[in-house]
């Protein structure tokens, strides 16, 4: 009879709600098993100093990228085709300025004021993304940079949704949403350029010939998982190879399929392992590229201070304004 | 530049559709209130994905996260209705009313 009363009641075991234990602050073992089992870090948690230091980096890197990547796409604004391509140029343009807004306030509260991220920026001491040290020579590059060089970039951002830095994660969750439109306009430019003339679809070609470079070495070389500590702690939730294969397995049919050719004769898919094979990117290149060497690294960084010399006077009234309020 | 407010950083919320509960979204750096909700409008509700936002400084929050109060370590089952397992009560009671028919 005592049996089954305990049978029926079996849920008077008392069941531990928390099933991750809570880390002391100062505890940096604790902390590092917290992020490396899936925990999440808030803003005004502790957190160990190497911890922030690398969450820091990564996303003003991502904050510095998602600034200077519109300079290649303004060039195109005046040249736009129609004015509905011009609208579309625009919204992309402030989509990812409002990505730098508010990656720089992730950044931000990490330590880093937001004033001396642009300052390293402009400095050349920070860096950002390789593909956006090169120049653009046509309105297909519009098409090819919206399409592709934003899938790229998307299939990085959708593993950062899982990041252990939770205002990160959620940060990139909004990001992704807005992300998914570029693609699709950049896939449709690209597909109205392929149902044209001969001379577009050329255009097309010749645009992705001198990107698909820049496109295999944007998720870097691969890394030893087991020494990749941004990896190991949560910060990023998949290797570097492992987003170049899901990249290539989603774009490479969709960029065969309209006619385009891929400039890589050893590219395929190789049956028994499942994965792609390529011809070793160029990792020189990339070095040289994010370290300010590229072709347009410093003509783009010179146009950006420039441009905030310019509008310091935007940045005093506001702050002048609020302060005779 | 000593006469320039410093920034502040405000917590944005946002309700997507009438009737919505309003869901935290992220936060802006601004001067005063008025530039967060322009800031908010901007980053929040560009292609009209908001019904409604508020700006909240993130200074005027207060916030609880001790979990010995929130999460204390005690079979809370009793207050959710999963904590009531009553299958094997429910056919006990019922083999019990059919064997009560069955001898009337
Ligand atoms: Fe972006
Ligand atoms: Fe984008």
């Amino acid at each position: 009879m005592r049996y089954a009363e305990t049978r029926m009641n079996d849920t008077d075991v008392i069941q531990p709600l928390n099933g991750r234990p809570p880390y002391e602050p100062g505890d940096a073992d604790a902390f590092y098993a917290h992020v490396g089992t899936g925990g999440k870090v808030e803003a005004d948690d502790w957190m160990t100093d190497d911890y922030r230091a690398a969450v820091l980096k990564f996303v003003e890197m991502h904050a510095n990228s998602e600034l200077m990547g519109v300079l290649p796409e303004r060039d195109w604004i005046m040249r736009a085709p129609t004015l509905r391509r011009k609208l579309a140029l625009t919204s992309k343009i402030q989509d990812e300025v409002g990505h730098a807004q508010l990656l720089y306030r992730v950044a931000e509260d990490l330590g880093k004021p937001r004033a001396t991220m642009l300052a390293d920026l402009l400095a050349g001491k920070t860096k950002f993304h390789n593909v956006f040290h090169y120049p653009t020579r046509s309105w297909a590059d519009v098409g090819i940079i919206a399409w592709l060089v934003d899938a790229a970039a998307i299939v990085s951002q959708q593993a950062l949704r899982d990041s252990s830095y939770a205002p990160y994660a959620r940060t990139m969750r909004k990001i992704c949403w807005e992300e998914s439109v570029h693609v699709m306009h950049g896939r449709d430019v690209v597909l109205t350029m392929m149902s044209g003339t001969d001379a577009q679809r050329a255009m097309v070609q010749e645009a992705l010939d001198r990107w698909w470079g820049p496109l295999m070495q944007m998720h870097g070389p691969p890394t030893d998982p087991a020494k990749d500590k941004d990896l190991h702690w949560g910060i990023k939730a998949k290797g570097n190879e492992q987003l170049r294969q899901e990249f290539l397995s989603i774009y490479v049919p969709r960029i065969r399929e309209i006619g385009l050719r891929i400039p890589d004769p050893a590219l395929r898919l190789d049956e028994t392992t499942a994965r792609w094979v390529y011809t070793e990117p160029d990792w020189d290149e990339l070095r040289s590229v994010v370290t300010g060497h590229g072709p347009a690294s410093q003509s783009r960084l010179e146009f950006r201070r420039v441009n905030y010399a310019a509008t310091q006077w935007v940045r005093d009234a506001i702050m002048g304004n609020a302060a005779a309020a | 530049m000593s006469d320039l407010q410093a920034e502040r950083v405000w917590e944005v919320f946002r309700q997507e559709a009438e009737g919505d509960p309003m869901i935290h979204s992220g936060n802006v750096n601004a001067p005063d209130e008025e530039l967060a909700l322009h800031y908010a409008r901007e980053f929040y509700s560009r292609r009209g994905e908001s019904q409604r936002l508020w700006v909240v400084a993130r200074d005027a929050i207060a916030e609880l996260d001790d979990p010995d109060l929130l999460r204390p370590p005690f079979d809370r089952s009793h207050k959710r209705p999963g904590g009531y397992i009553i299958k094997h009560k429910l056919e006990a009671a019922k083999q019990r009313a059919s064997r009560a028919d069955a001898t009337e």
